[in-house]
């Protein structure tokens, strides 16, 4: 099989197609009200927060496991940091309590994870719950209104020159980071042969253990990172944040180009799979498109992309 | 200056109150190739685990170059240059060849990557070792002997002074492994010392300085090849016993004249062309040949596993197509696939439901599965086979692997099959377990039944067949009776030419 590697690899660039493709009908279908530059940094604004969690998901898809607790650590984050806020008025000391309680909770998935050997899908399920309900009880399901106008900016609504958001900006800076860790990083490698065969990494002398509980610390900052960005945006801190986000989130990753499988992963296009979920609702709510529509022809292009994706590996397989 | 790079001294082991190693002495000499052979379940794993930090021992001391040393963890074996070549291999199928050469020991500059520093090191690490590929090829995308050779760079890249090969032939072509047999000679004569875990006993007299023989946990016996011949080494192995299993008994008196299952003119592609032949009652049919030759897509094609373009089988005078593998069962033609752990098992399940599996039909009152008969089922398998397990319930992957391969081939005797297929069916079994399996299969065919046995072990195809059909690139080159193979090498040229 030595001789037919430098074959064009399509899976690999499925996202990046099927990305352009859509971008494209859209540009045609809808003109200007789509295909302008803010409508464009409106939907980068839109999916900043699923593109940062997804970057996270890729390091903890790609080492075999999943988590589904990060909407709910969103919004813990959220309030714990509003809340704090409230309390102290110190902006530094909320963001620091906002982010600890997502390290602390990643922390606490990996441990339970790697302690245990459970599931991850089993751990972060009941983590979820217990998150979600903690992020209830906190204010009793009240919203908590933010008045530093420094965070609001900072963590929202602020733009750089006028013109970039500041949510395109943490987004690039959070994909950037990936990439390097990931790419460039021993840590990275390490990650990925944890997800792709566990037992090999062992035998290399790589602490998968090690590796499972920081993946999802990572997730559990990225996570709190966006529930940040959440309350930053809306000025409030609120329970609500993030529901749903985990199941967007692994989507994005998935269209990207990870496997769900493990051992391989790719930043960029986690971030190409968040702007393509995010570019679809867009798309479909300036369509003109109700909810419910919008629902069933998103999930319709979600499996569409994905099956594209499967059959390029399987015609790679035959080959083989 | 100290001749042996590894000592080990009277090292004892228990799993339990099981013995499994017992004062057990291992010398290995500095650049010699030392082969550890004995049944499944001798205790060579075990003591490899042992040298290799994986397992912790009871009793006894590890000296490296002489100096008592301790192994906790693998990494401490690597730290001190011993890097075991495993038999499932160890390599990330979804990286690269140089990011799994460098796995966990990175070269990096200021903590990030040196990626074209690993790369030009890899290059010449490839080069060194005679192997042609490049760095940046996925791990998948390569053949699996290639990624024995990448396991061997692996294990260079840091150094190894002693490698450890378990079995390292086990997947591989002919042609890989003259040129891992290659590499072994070039690692010698850099004064790399290597332990080779066979079963192959050509092999192991091929490229082994001395040899050890373990039984039942004790080092029975340790000497030069040179001084050993194939019978004295078996004789050590198996303690004297259950030898006739490997001679062959001529059966021609209960082979009928009656056609079986007749194949003609079975094409699929270019894997298998115009392959035509008969099996009649009571026979048990060899099919000789390297990998690839067409023996296993016979098989393949036969049970409805591939799709063959072309050809007609008779099966006890009606033609018959198996378009699917329940067809074929249905028709009583059974397949004792090649990987028995990937194929043939659910390993995670018991020794009970893996007997079910195939005879869930027959085991059905009304609408609900009858547990007595499934437990009759079971506990008269395991006497027959005489399968060695703590009980039916006990979870397939507790068994060993002649134990397993039992299991197999009852769950598909419960069916009543006619034809019985078997593709390499002692692979990885100690010789005790072959031989009751090589018993095994002359009992079936004795019933009126036809077996068609394919091996890589010649020795075994003489010994338990009553006509060999000779495979190359496809085809059938050649037939010869039993009557007509004197001895191993007029086989091996007949398949080799």
């Amino acid at each position: 099989m030595l001789s037919n590697i430098k074959r064009f690899d399509l899976s690999k660039y499925m996202a990046y197609i099927i990305f352009v493709l859509i971008l494209a009908i859209f540009a045609l279908w809808l003109g200007e009200r789509f295909f302008s530059v803010n409508n464009i940094l409106n939907i980068t604004r839109q999916t900043a927060m699923i593109s940062i969690m997804a970057m996270a998901m890729t390091f903890v898809i790609a080492s075999g496991n999943i988590d589904l607790s990060i909407g709910a650590i969103a919004a813990l984050s959220s309030l714990t940091m509003a809340l704090t806020l409230q309390a102290t008025g110190n902006v530094a000391l909320a963001i620091a309590a906002g982010l600890g309680v997502g390290a602390l909770i990643g922390f606490t998935n990996g441990w339970l994870v790697a302690s245990f050997g459970i599931p991850s899908f089993l751990v972060t399920l009941g983590v979820l719950s217990a998150v979600k309900g903690a992020a209830m009880w906190s204010t009793n399901t009240a919203a908590v209104p933010i008045e530093n106008e420094w965070f609001n900016e900072v963590f929202g609504l602020g733009t750089i020159a006028g013109v970039v958001p500041v949510l395109l900006v943490w987004t690039l800076v959070s994909t950037a980071f990936g990439y390097f860790v990931l790419n460039y990083l021993p840590f990275g490698k390490k990650v990925l042969a944890t997800g792709g065969n566990v037992v090999a990494a062992k035998y290399t002398g790589i602490k998968v253990k090690n590796i499972t509980v920081w993946v999802m610390v990572i997730s559990g900052v990225a996570a709190s990172l966006a529930g940040m960005l959440y309350a930053g945006r809306m000025q409030t801190a609120r329970y609500t944040f993030g529901e749903g986000d985990e199941l967007n989130v692994i989507a994005a990753v998935v269209l990207g180009g990870t496997a769900m499988s493990g051992g391989k992963g790719s930043i960029i296009g986690a971030l190409i799979g968040s702007l393509l979920m995010g570019m679809i609702s867009n798309g479909l709510i300036i369509g003109g498109f109700s909810v419910s529509q919008q629902m069933i022809i998103r999930g319709a292009i979600i499996v569409l992309a994905v099956v594209l994706g499967s059959l390029g590996n399987k015609r790679k397989m035959d080959k083989a | 200056m100290e001749e042996n790079a590894i000592s080990l001294k009277e090292i004892s082991k228990s799993f339990g109150t099981v013995k499994v190693l017992d004062n057990v002495d291992f010398d290995l000499k500095k650049g010699s190739v030392h082969a550890l052979v004995g049944g499944n379940g001798a205790g060579k794993s075990t003591l490899m685990k042992i040298l290799t930090g994986v397992y912790s021992h009871d009793q006894g001391t590890i000296l490296v170059d002489g100096k008592p040393a301790e192994m906790k963890t693998y990494s401490d074996a690597v730290n001190k240059g011993i890097s075991l070549i495993f038999q499932e291999l160890s390599l990330i199928p979804t990286l690269s060849i140089v990011e799994n050469i460098f796995l966990n020991r990175e070269l990096s500059r200021f903590r990030v990557l040196s990626k074209a520093k690993m790369r030009t090191r890899s290059l010449e690490l490839l080069a060194e070792l005679g192997i042609s590929a490049d760095p940046s090829m996925l791990i998948k995308d390569l053949d699996v002997g290639v990624c024995q050779m990448i396991e061997i760079a692996k294990a260079m890249a840091v150094n190894a002074r002693v490698i450890i090969m378990d079995e390292p032939t086990a997947s591989l072509t002919e042609k890989e492994t003259e040129t891992l047999f290659g590499l072994v000679g070039q690692l010698k004569k850099k004064g790399v010392s290597i332990i080779y875990i066979s079963h192959r006993m050509n092999e192991v007299f091929k490229i082994c300085d001395e040899i050890s023989v373990l039984r039942n946990g004790k080092v029975v016996a340790h000497r030069k090849t040179a001084d050993y011949t194939m019978e004295t080494l078996i004789g050590d192995i198996i303690g004297n016993k259950e030898r006739k299993a490997f001679v062959h008994t001529s059966r021609e008196d209960q082979i009928s004249d009656e056609t079986l299952l007749e194949v003609r003119n079975l094409s699929m592609g270019l894997r298998l062309q115009d392959v035509s032949f008969r099996l009649r009652r009571g026979e048990i049919l060899g099919f000789a040949g390297l990998m690839a030759s067409g023996r296993t897509e016979t098989l393949e094609a036969l049970f409805g596993v591939q799709p063959s373009d072309s050809g007609t089988v008779i099966l006890e005078g009606t033609p018959r197509r198996f378009r699917s593998v329940q067809e074929a069962i249905r028709a009583g033609v059974v397949l004792i696939p090649e990987d028995r752990r990937r194929e043939g098992l659910v390993l995670e399940h018991s020794v009970l439901e893996n007997l079910c599996l195939p005879n869930l039909n027959a085991l059905m009152r009304g609408f609900k599965l009858n547990r007595r008969l499934a437990g009759e089922l079971a506990s008269d398998s395991v006497q027959e086979l005489k399968i060695k397990t703590p009980s039916v319930q006990t979870v397939m992957e507790d068994l060993s692997g002649g134990n397993q391969q039992k299991v197999v081939i009852s769950k598909w005797l419960k069916t009543k099959p006619k034809v019985l297929m078997m593709d390499e069916p002692t692979a990885g079994i100690d010789i005790g377990a072959k031989a009751e399996i090589m018993q095994l299969v002359r009992d079936f065919a004795s019933k009126k039944n036809g077996v068609i046995f394919v091996s890589s072990e010649l020795t075994e195809l003489m010994a338990v067949c009553d006509r060999v059909l000779i495979f190359q690139k496809g085809r059938i080159v050649g037939e010869m009776l039993a009557s007509q193979i004197q001895d191993e090498e007029v086989l091996q040229h007949a398949i080799q030419h």
